[in-house]
């Protein structure tokens, strides 16, 4: 609809050219020319700077900058030298470009996206008459086998991934923990008797293995352990949990049920346990239920108890996958 | 006869042409016009970015061992001497202590990453809310939208190859997210991690899909990206001179040369100076990764943020039947609603362009407040993000603003489903005022603040015109209709599909309806000179 | 000073603020003043009795009893002392923790009430209520020649970096409370701490961690203290989240500056 009810106001054009100093005063180009000069110059230095710095700047030395503070100094001037050779020369070619360069904007014509009918008409015609030669269309039995032999080849590298990884089977559920597998410190390897912990006080552990110094981290991921120790009457747990408990010692796996980090923040007089990565809060009376954040199960609980020499062990493994749920995983 | 230089270039400049005979091709792409916008160099940054990634990661990859095999350090750093550690962080530690210039370059590698998300992020954004993406650059923008999903992964492999208690823990949460997905999540773990976790090959994988794979593919994608906006050319801001089949600004060369080359040594010279001057993920300071430690504090960069602190506020749903297990608490802050997300965000020029009825081409930009829907969706998008962001920080934030965890924990919970709506509504009426605003302005002019007693004793303050450049600016907008609904005819028959389109109508309605109507000619007109 | 001189100064603009300020100073001073002779006072007069103990005994009635019990039997805002040892007291009298200055949850460091001399006496009283942990002697503390870093900062990153922060610089809790930093902490506290287990930290016993790997970890927490820092301003030693806040605003901010710099045309 175009009548003046609606129209819109027009377009004035672009705007008029406004010279810079530069382009009608002599002296100022020079000037504009010095600077850009000075900037190029400066990055020169920086490049001399980190000559210098890399080679004859020792690597033990520290400088005090304000706010940066005490800083390595072979790295802080082989940065500041990098850092400069490259900013001016970026400085200079952009200060180049302001002043000096020409500054007229100009104007150029798009042309429509779209091809022109003809040319369209013209790559159908084509593509139809090459196709037919082909004969895709009309040899049937061509055409499906080629689909069949192009499905099929796909299928090979699939398969070349299956060694990617062993199938998982029952590695989730398996600790080390069994009975009468000792509860060692993390690190240190030292066996704990009960009266080593008093009331307030938490241990990590670890299973006793043989050769300690080869433990994997496959198996710490599963097998890390938490003992806390309160008073035996704070236990709100029923008579089985209770069992599974020594004189006011419980044992947790340290693996968050949530996410998998580790789970070792006690707080003393809360007795509540918390994970750093997303504040799960875990009650120690309660058998370490949730009682804040994302987690949705509480930590499996270790059955422990002391053998004749009076050490701590596990009394049996544990009830439950350790670690993060997963599909297969039956509360 | 010629200077030496003339010659030297005349007879190089001859075996190429002899060769490749781009004569032509080159006289009109080095005459190509270039607008010249500030809001148009945030893609330059991610791009010079991407390069310095390359450059000082191919310096890393020099020295750097992806191997999770342990070894006992005995390099120059006193605190971790003895400790038992994989040879991919013991290989971090000797280029942070014992090579020179590698503390430099780490740092700079990893600062990098940080501005190269950044400035897709910030770039996205200008061009979602200038309305860049609509036909015919959706293609452009499904591209961006991959570009930066691979940017996001390649920097969380990126700073987990270092094998350190802090990107070690999140690989940890990374597998669990695996873990988690019903049916094929343990095979899928196990397949990645070739075993439980940790096993040994997980750092040596990631390393081949962090140095080889995402960058070629980004590099691909990069290569592709430009091309489209060579082809189509740049879009431009809505200005006298400016309209949708020209493009106004500055020439390839010597001008747009000089800047955008000018630019990339300059983000290279701020990037380096980062390095230079601010320490970025002391590996050192946390140790190597075990299962059994976490530091108090623990974070993924800020590109991986968002997702954390959503995982943080999940409630604690999990549902379990005949022996199994779906864990809501990680998969729908993991895996959902990132998904919804991404996928909606590739699929928004589609939506809009279906919902507006808009298939034209456009190449003038819009200014925000003029597409008050777009905008206040955008904004409500950004607000959702950050309050993610925040509750990403929150053991942070309690510590130095002396808060509690469970405060900032519940504020957030609740702030994601009342802010972002909150910020819709107040997006939309600021655009909405905004406009009446130019109206004002293009109708009234500027108040000058300059008061004149009339003969009658009437004051008038006077008001300074628009120019008429400034006038077109605000005024050179669309504004469409909304969509009609397809209406019942004579005989009392439903024409065909009415509910999608009823549902789009009323769409559109929502989107175009309310606008302020932009000043005519003829208003201008009727209002005479300034005096007001 | 003449009358008029003092009406005319009266009169100026300034004189209100100056004379605002004189009283304060005036007032402030007198109050610090005033305060401390109380103290000291309370010292030198106790001074005069007879054992460390009874002087113990004196302080606690007047400064802990309130909360703590006549008897240090503890009570429903304060837990009891019977048992704590004369370490438990040290540590949180010497580092100003206790007397607590509100009841919040957690009690903060801050400038020490007591100085030694009565530190040392409240110590031992509370040691004679019944046995507990006694304060580490400076035998006991020589970290330096017993302890070993590395493994200080292996037993650290296992037992302390998930509530104090890989690199000792403090934790939130739940509730508001937290694990402080440990940076600019004496030896002594440190050791203290982990026996008795202050307020929300557990104890760390003799056998769970032993002495020497107590000195271990000391020793680590005073090579980070010490540590200046490698690779340039440290942001907090807070990790990602400062480090993205510098990336946007040091980073892209800066470069957007630049760009505006870049397209703007010269004059």
């Amino acid at each position: 609809m175009s009548n003046t009810e609606l129209e819109p106001l027009k377009d004035p054009g672009l705007p008029a050219h406004a010279h810079r100093k530069a382009d009608h005063d002599e002296a100022a180009a020079k000037r504009a020319e010095r600077q850009v000069a000075i900037l190029f110059l400066l990055s020169a230095l920086g490049t001399v700077l980190f000559i210098y710095s890399y080679i004859w700047i020792a690597e033990d030395i520290y400088v005090f900058i304000p706010i940066v503070g005490t800083t390595n100094a072979h790295q802080l001037f082989l940065g500041l030298g990098l850092a400069s050779s490259l900013f001016f020369i970026g400085a200079g070619a952009v200060h180049w470009a302001k002043t000096l360069m020409p500054d007229e904007e100009v104007t150029a014509q798009r042309h429509e996206m779209r091809s022109s009918d003809e040319d369209r008409a013209n790559l159908i015609a084509s593509v139809k008459e090459n196709a037919g030669a082909a004969g895709l269309g009309r040899r049937s039995l061509i055409k499906r086998t080629l689909g069949l032999s192009l499905g099929l080849v796909g299928l090979s590298p699939l398969l070349l991934l299956r060694d990617l990884g062993p199938l998982p089977g029952d590695s989730l559920t398996k600790t080390t923990w069994a009975e009468g597998v000792h509860l060692v410190t993390d690190p240190g390897n030292r066996r704990l008797r009960p009266e080593d912990l008093e009331v307030g006080a938490v241990a990590h552990v670890l299973p006793e293995i043989e050769h300690p110094e080869h433990r994997s981290l496959n198996d710490i991921a599963k097998d890390a352990l938490l003992l806390i120790r309160i008073r035996p009457e704070e236990f709100r747990l029923d008579a089985e949990r209770l069992s599974w408990t020594y004189e006011g010692i419980i044992a947790f796996s340290k693996i968050c049920s949530h996410m998998g980090c580790a789970v070792a923040l006690y707080e003393q007089q809360t007795k509540h346990l918390l994970c750093p990565c997303h504040q799960s809060t875990f009650d120690v009376p309660t058998g370490a239920k949730v009682i804040f954040g994302p987690a949705a199960r509480p930590l499996p609980q270790l059955a422990i108890k002391v053998d004749e020499q009076g050490y701590l062990v596990a009394a049996a493994p544990f009830n439950e996958a350790v670690g993060p749920s997963f599909w297969e995983r039956s509360k | 006869m010629k200077p030496a230089r003339e010659r030297v270039a005349g007879s190089v400049a001859n075996f190429v042409d002899e060769r490749v005979g781009a004569a032509r091709y080159l006289k009109k792409s080095l005459n190509k016009v270039f607008p010249d916008h500030w809001s148009f160099m945030l893609g330059e940054i991610a791009l010079y970015s991407f390069i310095i990634l390359l450059l000082s990661g191919t310096f890393l990859t020099f020295w750097f061992v992806p191997s999770q095999e342990e070894l006992i350090y005995n390099g120059s750093y006193v605190p971790l001497k003895g400790i038992k550690m994989s040879a991919a962080y013991a290989s971090t530690l000797d280029i942070s202590f014992d090579v020179r210039g590698g503390m430099l370059m780490r740092q700079v590698h990893h600062w990098a990453a940080l501005l190269f998300l950044a400035a897709m992020v910030a770039h996205m954004m200008r061009v979602f809310f200038t309305g860049a993406f609509r036909k015919p650059r959706e293609l452009n923008w499904v591209l961006g939208v991959a570009l930066i999903t691979l940017g996001i992964v390649e920097g969380f492999l990126g700073y987990s190859l270092p094998d350190d208690l802090l990107s070690g823990t999140g690989i940890r949460i990374a597998e669990a997210i695996l873990q988690a997905i019903p049916v094929v999540g343990t095979y899928a773990a196990f397949f990645a991690f070739g075993g439980a976790f940790p096993g040994l090959v997980f750092i040596p994988r990631i390393y081949t899909v962090h140095v080889l794979l995402i960058p070629g593919i980004i590099l691909a994608l990069i290569t592709v990206h430009l091309m489209l906006v060579w082809y189509q050319k740049h879009t431009q801001y809505p200005g006298p001179g400016r309209t949708e089949k020209n493009v106004v600004g500055y020439p390839l060369m010597p001008v747009y040369m000089a800047k955008a080359g000018g630019f990339f040594f300059i983000v290279f010279g701020v990037t380096a100076f980062l390095g230079a001057v601010a320490s970025i993920n002391p590996i050192w300071v946390f140790g190597p990764y075990t299962p059994t430690q976490i530091s108090a504090g623990s974070q993924p960069d800020w590109y991986m943020g968002w997702l954390d602190g959503l995982v943080r506020m999940s409630p604690p749903l999990e549902t379990y039947f005949f022996n199994r297990t779906i864990s809501w608490n990680i998969l729908i802050p993991g895996l959902i609603v990132p998904g919804i997300m991404f996928t909606g965000l590739a699929l928004w020029p589609f939506i809009e362009a279906w919902a507006t009825g808009d298939k034209r081409e456009h190449h003038l930009l819009d200014r925000p407040r003029n597409a008050p829907t777009r905008t206040a969706v955008g904004v409500m998008a950004l607000t959702f993000t950050i309050v993610a962001l925040i509750n990403g920080g929150n053991d942070i934030i309690a510590t130095h603003f002396s808060l509690t965890i469970n405060q900032i924990m519940w504020a957030t919970r609740i702030s994601i489903f009342v802010l972002p709506p909150l910020a819709y509504v107040i997006t939309k009426r600021i655009c909405l005022a905004l406009q009446r605003a130019d109206r004002d302005l293009v109708l009234h002019g500027r108040e000058t603040g300059r008061l004149v007693m009339l003969p009658h004793g009437e004051f008038v303050e006077i008001h300074e015109e628009l120019s008429p450049q400034e006038a077109f600016t605000r005024t050179s907008h669309e504004q469409l209709a909304p969509i009609p609904v397809a209406a019942i005819d004579a005989n009392g028959v439903r024409p065909k599909g009415v509910l999608k389109d009823r549902i789009r109508a009323r769409i559109s309605k929502g989107i175009l309806q309310e606008q302020i109507a932009k000043p005519t000619a003829k208003e201008k007109l009727e209002l005479g000179d300034g005096h007001h | 000073m003449t009358v008029k001189k003092l009406s005319r100064l009266r009169r100026r603009k300034i004189t209100a603020p100056v004379l605002l300020l004189l009283a304060l100073i005036v007032v402030g001073n007198a109050y610090a003043f005033i305060g401390a002779t109380v103290t000291t006072s309370g010292a030198t007069a106790s001074n005069a009795r007879s054992t460390m103990v009874d002087e113990g005994r004196e302080i606690f009635l007047r400064g802990c009893s309130s909360c703590h019990g006549l008897n240090a039997e503890g009570g429903g805002i304060a837990p009891s002392l019977i048992g704590v040892g004369a370490a438990s007291v040290d540590f949180q009298v010497a580092t100003g923790r206790m007397p607590m200055a509100d009841m919040s949850v957690q009690a903060m460091r801050k400038t020490p009430v007591y100085n030694a001399e009565e530190t040392a006496a409240l110590a031992a009283y509370v040691a004679t209520l019944a046995p507990g942990p006694a304060i580490p002697g400076a035998a006991q503390l020589t970290y330096e020649r017993d302890g070993n870093t590395a493994e200080g900062g292996e037993l650290f990153r296992t037992n302390c970096a998930m509530c104090h922060n890989a690199a000792g610089q403090g934790g939130a809790l739940t509730q508001g409370k937290h694990a402080p930093s440990l940076m600019g902490v004496e030896p002594r506290h440190i050791y203290e701490a982990m026996i008795t287990g202050p307020q929300s930290m557990p104890v760390f016993g003799d056998k769970a961690i032993t002495p020497e790997e107590k000195l271990s970890i000391i020793k680590w927490i005073k090579a980070v203290e010490n540590e200046k820092s490698l690779g340039g301003a440290s942001l907090g030693k807070v990790g990602p989240v400062t480090e993205g806040l510098m990336g946007w605003v040091g980073g892209i901010g800066l470069l957007i500056g630049i760009a505006v710099w870049l397209t703007t045309k010269s004059r």
